[in-house]
Formats: structure tokens, C-alpha cells, sequence
């Protein structure tokens, strides 16, 4: 896995076996890029674990925060991390401490450090960087069609409603690769 | 790792389309409905505070629209795209989204003359100031560039007079300055040139023209090619700032290289309102799936066309840089190699009296104001759009009085060809 792009088949397989998210650095302010992903993944049936130690013991959209991973009393199926790049390793290396240990890390968009993805690797969890789970959800379910976004995916296969709302789709359909953007190609030329 | 890429008709036909997730209708639903039903006082709010993906209410968004934006965005190699009423509306939500009172464009002085009127004159209006430069001395640009500046616009192939602009050299002014390099990529459509691999930041379309293609609906699109960083330097505060529209939200931040088309959606569409039809946006991407076929005819016809008149005894000159010794045929053959359009100008040695007669007497031709449709279309603009100006300024603005336009159809060639020679002799 080199990092700098992901075939939508391990996304898909990520965001379709982890039920349970500890997202480590979600802030409780209704403005910010981590309380949309904590709002938008609870909202797609997924169990989500706000990690905030200055917010430990309050509740968030009525779930505990716990203020480190250890402190979580439940297994996790993957650790989302909200954090700057160079406050990833501890992250990574108390989470390779969990029993059972998790099975996905996953840093947020423009969040990257790949000596913690290294070892995460070694250890046999698969990994994720400068990515958004929120936004890869919306673009393998196509939902993020509706506001314009280049999904980069073709199907000729419907969408299935996720069956809770309206407005809301699931990630059960297959698709294949939909085009490639210059945007993605300086990102990788960058790393 | 590497999966299989479409090709550019695969996505033409495909991108932003799929069977409707309820009916499983195949072509893309009209959605004609002004509003879309909320599941709870919790989404709606999601909703209004761009939390989820989803449609309220048809000015902000629609999903005929949306396959209409994704379609086109995966066309050009952008992240999102944003369908609006017409291409002029799309120039005013691209700029309002970065210009601010006492800012400037640098924009070249071989517009589009309604593009020409409307940052001249209209643009004035909101504070906005115009730069003119000179595609055929590239350093003028980089000469406009003012600590005002915000950013530079110019035509990948400009309307009517067949310049091809060397997007490449621009976008290092561009990148220089600090500015987003916007291109408006009418007359080329993402098939015959794509401005975002030359470096474009943001490429705009009028739909009406070759995108769509059959004459029948106006609309416009704003392709974000996801390239521009909004908050290196603070010097674009819709996207950098906190908004206090959204409970205080960065758009840059939040919506990461998409977010310069959802500004111009969330704030731009949102509050100004030049909102596209479901059905024009329907008609467009009708269009769109013949997109290359009818683009490679329409320049095998142009070229012959041009071809012809430039051998004809009353013809003086022909503009079409597809011709071997035209000024931009260098340019484009690197910007354009499949064909350089199909609009294009040409003189006519009897002046102003002969184009008057040319367009009198054609019969296949369709003497009318449009450009890019499936039939073939000329004017004269001395005698018509242009009549307004003094002498000068028609020569200036490449309008003088022995010019014709044309915009060369997908009939047969030899039927066009016999249309313009029957028209001369009379």
C-alpha cells in the first residue's frame, strides 16, 4: 500500500466491516469538520466513540466521551484519528495496546504520517491517511453526487436506500473506477 | 493497485448518472419539484448546516442538476461542479465567490463581447475592477498583476475569432501571483482541450453552446478543478474565513479541494439565485452523450469549410487556426489537436454591403445570434450584435464591417459548402 491512492474495493471494505469507530480528537462544536464526520458516520448506523480528553465524562450527540482509547471499555474496530500529523504515534501506539486490537486506522483529510502507518502495517491493521471517511462514504454510496462532488465511480447498478431516511444510501452496490482528477494526481506528486 | 480508467466517451455517457435508487428508471429522472421532504427537524437541520449530502430546495440544488455538475466535473478532471442558469451566470457566482469591492480581474481583452460587457459594465456596478491583457503578448498579464489582483480569466478558444490562448504560460502568471486561474472552456468543450491539465484552477462553461449541442436549452456550469489552495494567504475570505451564514464554518477546511464549488453553491447560488431547470439540465446531459461525436464532426466540417473559403475569389481572409499558417495553429496544435472548434470569422472583400448579403441569401444557415448548436449558424456581427459600436471599435473587437461569423453545423459538408456558395454568387 503506497498511500498516495486506494482502490475504492478497500474503502468499500473498510467502511463496510467496521461497526465500531473510536474517533480520537472529535470536537463537541457543531462547526467543525469532525463533528460533521462523528454526526454523518452515527447517522449511518455505525457506533461512534467520541476521544476527547478535555471533554471526558460529557456526552456527544449521546455518546460518552472517554478521554483516551484505553479508557473505552468495548472492542474497536477501527480508530479515526483527528489529530496533526505529528500527534498520530501515540495514537497508533496505544491503539496497538487494545485487546482485541483494532483493525483499521484511519487519519483524517490532509492528516498523514507514514512511520505510524508503518508500524500499524506491521502489526497487520490496514491503514488510511488524508482521507475522510464521511466524504468516501458519500462518494462510494453516491450520496456526495447530489451536492455536485466527482464521485470518480461509475455503476450501472442502483443505489440501495439504506433504509432509514430519505435522503440516505448504502455502500451495498458495486462500481468501477470513474476518471482521475489533476487534484488528485498534485497530491500525490506532493507526497 | 491500479484500477481501470474509463475513457473520455465512457464518462460522457456515464459520470454522475445511475439507475434512480427507487424506480430504477435508467435515463436520468426529471426532477422537476421546487423542494425535497425532510425525515425530521434533525436532518433538516444536518441539511441547512452542510452537515449531510442531500437536497433541500431546487435554487440550492436538484438532482437532475447534480448528475448534470458531476458529469461535466468528471469530463474536465475537476473535483465538483456547480449547474447554473446560464454561462454568465456562471461568471458572476465564480467571481463573487472571490472578489470583494476595489478587487481586479486581469482578463484578456479577446472575451466573448457579452463576457466583455458584462465585466465591464455590470461588474462595475459590485466594485469589481477589469484588467484588459493581450493573449497575443502573454506578458501582459503578468503586468496587470496588482497587490488587488484576485484573479485571471481568459478563453481556452476565443469567441469569435478563432485565438487559441496558451493556457500554460498563463497559469505560471497565475501561479506567480498567488491567483486562481479561471478559463472558460466554451468553444473547445473538455473534449477537444481539458484547461485543467494546462494548469486552469477553475474552468467555466456556457452548457447552451457545444455541450449540449442542439440549440434547445441556455444553462451553465462551474467545474472546481480542485487545484488552488484558498488559504495559503488569507486573500479569500468566502472559502478561508469563518462564515457566519453557516454557524461559523470554513469552507476550505471543511470541504477540502471541493470546497470552492460548494461556495459557490452554498453562498453564491444560495443568495444571488440564477438557479437551472431540471429540464434544461435533462436536455444538456442528453446532449453531452454524443458530446465527441458531434465535437470531431463539427471541426472535420469546420475545417473544410475553412478550407474552401480560404480559396474562394471574394473571401479575403479566413481565421480558423486548424488551417496550416494561421497565426495560433502552433497553439493549436498543442492545446486543440483533435480539431480547433467550429466557429470561426472570415472577411469578405466586398465589406460591410457583401455581409449583408451573405446572410441575406443563405438557406441552410441560420442567421441568428447562437453559436454551437447542430445546425449551421452565421452572422454578421457589423449589422447585428456589433451595430452599437463606432468603426473602430467594431475593427478592435474583430467585429469590422467585412466580417461574418460562422459556427459550423453536423450536417453534410458538402451541403454546407454549397449553402455559402450559392449565398456568395447571389
Amino acid at each position: 500500500m503506497d498511500h498516495t491512492s486506494y482502490p475504492d474495493s478497500y474503502i468499500r471494505g473498510i467502511l463496510n466491516s467496521v461497526k465500531i469507530i473510536a474517533m480520537v480528537g472529535v470536537s463537541p462544536r457543531e462547526n467543525r469538520p469532525s463533528y460533521f464526520a462523528f454526526k454523518y458516520l452515527l447517522e449511518r448506523n455505525y457506533r461512534m466513540i467520541p476521544v476527547n480528553p478535555g471533554q471526558a465524562g460529557k456526552e456527544l450527540l449521546g455518546q460518552k466521551i472517554y478521554a483516551r482509547l484505553s479508557d473505552i471499555p468495548e472492542p474497536v474496530d477501527m480508530v479515526d484519528i483527528f489529530r496533526a500529523s505529528q500527534h498520530v504515534m501515540p495514537v497508533v501506539e496505544e491503539t496497538l495496546t487494545l485487546k482485541p486490537a483494532p483493525r483499521v486506522i484511519w487519519m483524517q483529510l490532509g492528516i498523514r504520517n507514514d512511520e505510524a502507518a508503518a508500524l500499524a502495517e506491521a502489526a497487520g491493521l490496514k491503514v488510511v491517511m488524508n482521507r475522510c471517511p464521511k466524504i468516501e462514504y458519500g462518494r462510494l454510496s453516491s450520496e456526495i453526487g447530489w451536492i455536485g462532488v466527482n464521485s470518480r465511480t461509475l455503476t450501472s447498478k442502483r443505489a440501495k436506500i439504506f433504509g432509514k431516511g430519505v435522503q440516505r444510501m448504502s455502500l451495498n452496490r458495486p462500481s468501477v473506477q470513474g476518471g482521475t482528477t489533476a487534484a488528485d494526481r498534485a497530491t500525490a506528486a506532493e507526497e | 493497485m491500479t484500477e481501470r480508467n474509463p475513457g473520455f466517451n465512457t464518462l460522457a455517457i456515464h459520470a454522475g448518472a445511475q439507475p434512480d435508487p427507487t424506480t430504477g428508471a435508467r435515463a436520468t429522472p426529471i426532477y422537476q419539484t421546487t423542494s425535497f421532504v425532510f425525515d425530521d427537524v434533525d436532518h433538516a437541520a444536518s441539511l441547512f448546516g452542510l452537515q449531510a449530502f442531500g437536497n433541500i430546495y431546487t435554487r440550492i440544488g436538484n438532482p437532475t442538476n447534480a448528475v448534470l455538475e458531476e458529469r461535466i466535473a468528471a469530463l474536465e478532471g475537476g473535483t465538483a461542479g456547480l449547474a447554473v442558469a446560464s454561462g454568465h451566470a456562471a461568471q458572476v457566482l465564480a467571481f463573487h465567490a472571490l472578489m470583494t469591492p476595489g478587487d481586479e480581474i486581469i482578463a484578456s481583452k479577446k472575451l466573448y463581447g457579452g463576457s466583455i460587457n458584462q465585466l465591464s459594465h455590470s461588474f462595475k456596478n459590485f466594485g469589481w475592477n477589469v484588467v484588459w491583457a493581450d493573449p497575443d503578448d502573454i506578458s501582459s498579464f503578468e503586468r496587470g498583476v496588482t497587490p488587488k489582483t484576485k484573479a485571471i480569466f481568459i478563453e481556452s478558444i476565443a469567441n469569435p475569432g478563432g485565438v487559441i490562448v496558451d493556457i500554460e504560460a498563463v497559469s505560471k502568471i497565475a501561479r506567480k501571483a498567488g491567483v486562481p486561474l479561471i478559463v472558460d472552456n466554451t468553444l473547445a468543450t473538455p473534449y477537444l482541450c481539458k484547461p485543467i491539465d494546462f494548469g486552469a484552477d477553475v474552468v467555466l462553461h456556457s452548457v447552451t453552446k457545444f455541450l449540449g449541442g442542439h440549440g434547445n436549452s441556455i444553462g451553465g456550469v462551474i467545474v472546481d478543478g480542485g487545484t488552488f489552495n484558498w488559504s495559503r494567504e488569507g486573500r479569500y475570505p468566502m472559502l478561508s474565513e469563518p462564515r457566519p451564514e453557516y454557524q461559523g464554518i470554513v469552507l476550505h477546511e471543511t470541504f477540502g479541494n471541493f470546497a470552492f464549488a460548494i461556495c459557490c453553491r452554498v453562498l453564491g447560488l444560495r443568495d444571488l439565485g440564477p438557479a437551472l431547470s431540471p429540464f434544461n439540465a435533462f436536455l444538456l446531459l442528453t446532449g453531452i452523450e454524443t458530446l465527441s461525436l458531434r465535437m470531431q464532426r463539427h471541426c472535420d466540417n469546420a475545417l473544410a469549410v475553412a478550407q474552401w473559403l480560404s480559396s474562394h475569389k471574394d473571401v479575403a481572409w479566413v481565421s480558423y487556426p486548424g488551417l496550416p499558417g494561421d497565426k495560433y495553429n502552433a497553439l493549436a496544435k498543442k492545446y486543440v489537436p483533435k480539431g480547433s472548434g467550429a466557429v470561426f470569422t472570415f472577411g469578405l472583400k466586398g465589406g460591410y454591403d457583401a455581409g449583408v448579403n451573405l446572410v441575406s441569401n443563405v438557406k441552410l444557415f441560420s442567421h441568428l445570434a447562437n453559436i454551437g448548436d447542430t445546425r449551421s449558424l452565421i452572422i454578421h456581427p457589423a449589422s447585428t450584435t456589433h451595430r452599437q459600436l463606432s468603426d473602430a471599435q467594431k475593427v478592435q473587437a474583430g467585429a469590422g464591417p467585412d466580417v461574418v461569423r460562422l459556427s459550423i453545423g453536423i450536417e453534410d459538408k458538402e451541403d454546407i459548402i454549397a449553402d455559402l456558395d450559392q449565398a456568395l454568387k447571389g
